[in-house]
């Protein structure tokens, strides 16, 4: 961790416009579920749609990427990281400090939303809100290696991350079983089931599958990215 | 003391070649880096920073090689040409995390000497991003100097600066070079480079053109004899009228190209005899071509800059 990496980093991701954009993905949650608690219907049957599909399947992969990207993305494209570069500093220790402040903010405007969210809906019964915070905490962490690595390696992260997000996860995921097993989504759905123990949320990749690959996917992506990073190349005036 | 070597350097982006195998050490004091825009010198700049890779070659600080090696920042202090830099720190903010980021023992008290370097603290908590251009460059400067570096080096940094600020800039960069510091800067305009350093270095179409002190430029630039290859109405003619004038030193009729290769002594006066030459005997000039392309099209371009 460098303090003043953090620091820059923090204050570009939060200043401005993106700080806004940060607070409507919580805000919508929380008005969804506020709405959603005050209808009868089959509580459990409404939190795990909320929590799961609209909450983990939309809302987390979409912040991860506001934040993956944009914790490196935009040094990159407007030519600022150089001030970062040019320093003696270890490239991983700028890629990891970034990392751990994407998590961070993911977790903070992710995570939490989430838990009051399941507060709201169904309180602490069966360990659904519970599995689903979890579930937001370890799919965030994913997101951001993976959208941060994305900002790195292409000058499109954004493009590409919503690709992958809306596109895979969501559309083919849905379709093609086989898809489900390469989806930051689905390992995290598995993360929650097994929090929450007893078919409360239904998953598709085992338990023993998903953690592996969460935590092969985060170390791999921030490995590469800070391999990258430190042989990136400035495109010429010329 | 610390010296930048470039050895037998060639860099392309993909088919084309940006830089073509470019040799030369880059010392104490101030070197300008001349040459066209699109010539190569910002790629060299980037190559020298290590920000680019060479696609041969090597390029070396002291010694030691500069691409992929963060240790070399410790000695150099660099001015990229781009001008974004954190917008939402003011000048202090930004000079203060650079001192940061270098890791110095007293960031506090090297931020406060840069940006008195630079004079920049009278509009040190303003936002960045308000700046003018010229203080822009002089914030920017204050960054690549917070760790008192034995190298600086500056991308175009006279672009959009008011003669006023460039005279600083110029004043400042001349107290680096005294104090022995290896100062390099780029510029596409011979005035600047002239006025302020002590060496130069020419690249024109990613070649080498040209090096030395100014004096040394400006004597190639004038002395030198210039190659022409010439087809007319009637050749021989021209030769006799052209032969008469001072500014030239050889004519050749080339029988097999069907032409006239000249040699003119002075390229100003070359180049206005010619057409003034033919009119006057009533001959029509077919084909005018430098024989020597790519130096010409230095000279030519150095002229008219």
């Amino acid at each position: 961790m460098n303090p003043t990496v953090a620091r820059l980093t923090l204050r570009g991701l939060l200043g401005r416009r993106r700080g806004a954009l940060l607070l409507v993905v919580p805000a919508l949650l929380l008005l969804v579920s506020a709405l959603a608690s005050g209808s009868s219907g089959d509580g459990h049957d409404l939190t795990v749609k909320i929590l799961g599909q609209l909450g983990l399947g939309t809302l987390v992969p979409i912040l991860g990427l506001v934040v993956g990207t944009g914790v490196i993305a935009t040094e990159i494209d407007d030519g600022s990281i150089v001030y970062l570069l040019a320093k003696p500093l270890p490239r991983w220790e700028i890629v990891t400090t970034k990392l751990f402040v994407a998590i961070g903010t993911t977790w903070v405007f992710a995570a939490v939303p989430t838990l009051l969210a399941g507060l709201m809906l169904y309180g602490t019964r069966d360990g659904v809100t519970l599995g689903y915070t979890v579930a937001a905490l370890v799919a965030g962490a994913a997101y951001s290696a993976l959208f941060l690595l994305l900002g790195v390696v292409t000058r499109h992260a954004v493009v590409v991350g919503l690709g992958y997000a809306l596109v895979w996860e969501s559309l083919v995921g849905n379709f093609v079983a086989g898809a489900r097993t390469l989806s930051v989504q689905q390992w995290a759905r598995s993360v929650a089931e097994t929090v929450a123990g007893d078919a409360a949320i239904g998953a598709d990749v085992s338990f023993g599958v998903a953690v592996p690959l969460l935590l092969v996917v985060t170390v791999a992506a921030t490995v590469l990215a800070a391999v990258r990073l430190a042989g990136l190349t400035l495109a010429g005036e010329d | 003391m610390a010296t930048i070597t470039i050895d037998k350097v060639s860099r392309w982006f993909g088919n084309v070649v940006a830089v073509n195998d470019i040799s030369m050490a880059i010392g104490p004091g101030i070197t300008g880096l001349l040459g066209p825009n699109g010539a190569g010198k910002s790629t060299l700049i980037h190559m020298m920073s290590g920000f680019l890779a060479p696609s041969t070659g090597t390029v070396t600080l002291d010694g030691a090689p500069i691409w992929r090696n963060q240790e070399v920042y410790r000695k150099i202090g660099l001015v990229p040409e781009r001008e974004s830099m954190y917008d939402y720190l003011t000048g202090w903010e930004f000079v203060l995390a650079n001192a940061e980021l270098h890791g110095l023992p007293d960031p506090g008290a090297a931020a406060r000497r840069a940006l008195g370097l630079v004079e920049m603290e009278y509009a040190q908590d303003r936002r960045t991003g308000t700046y003018s251009k010229g203080m822009k460059q002089r914030v920017k400067m204050a960054s690549a100097l917070v760790h008192d570096p034995a190298v600086l080096l500056l991308d175009e940094p006279f672009n959009g600066m008011d003669p006023r600020q460039r005279l600083q800039l110029m004043d400042l960069l001349r107290r680096f070079g005294a104090d022995g510091r290896t100062v390099l800067f780029s510029s596409h305009i011979l005035e600047e480079v002239e006025q302020l350093a002590r060496h130069i270095e020419v690249v024109v179409a990613g070649r080498h053109a040209a090096s030395g002190d100014f004096r040394r430029i400006r004597r190639l630039m004038t002395d030198r004899p210039h190659r022409y290859l010439v087809r007319s109405s009637d050749d021989r003619r021209l030769a006799a009228a052209l032969i008469a004038d001072g500014s030239t030193a050889g004519i050749e009729v080339d029988e097999r190209e069907r032409a006239l290769r000249i040699q003119a002594v002075n390229f100003q006066g070359f180049t206005t005899l010619l057409p003034r030459v033919a009119r006057q005997s009533g001959i029509t000039l077919y084909t005018v071509a430098p024989a020597d392309e790519s130096l010409e099209s230095v000279f030519s371009y150095l002229v008219s800059a």
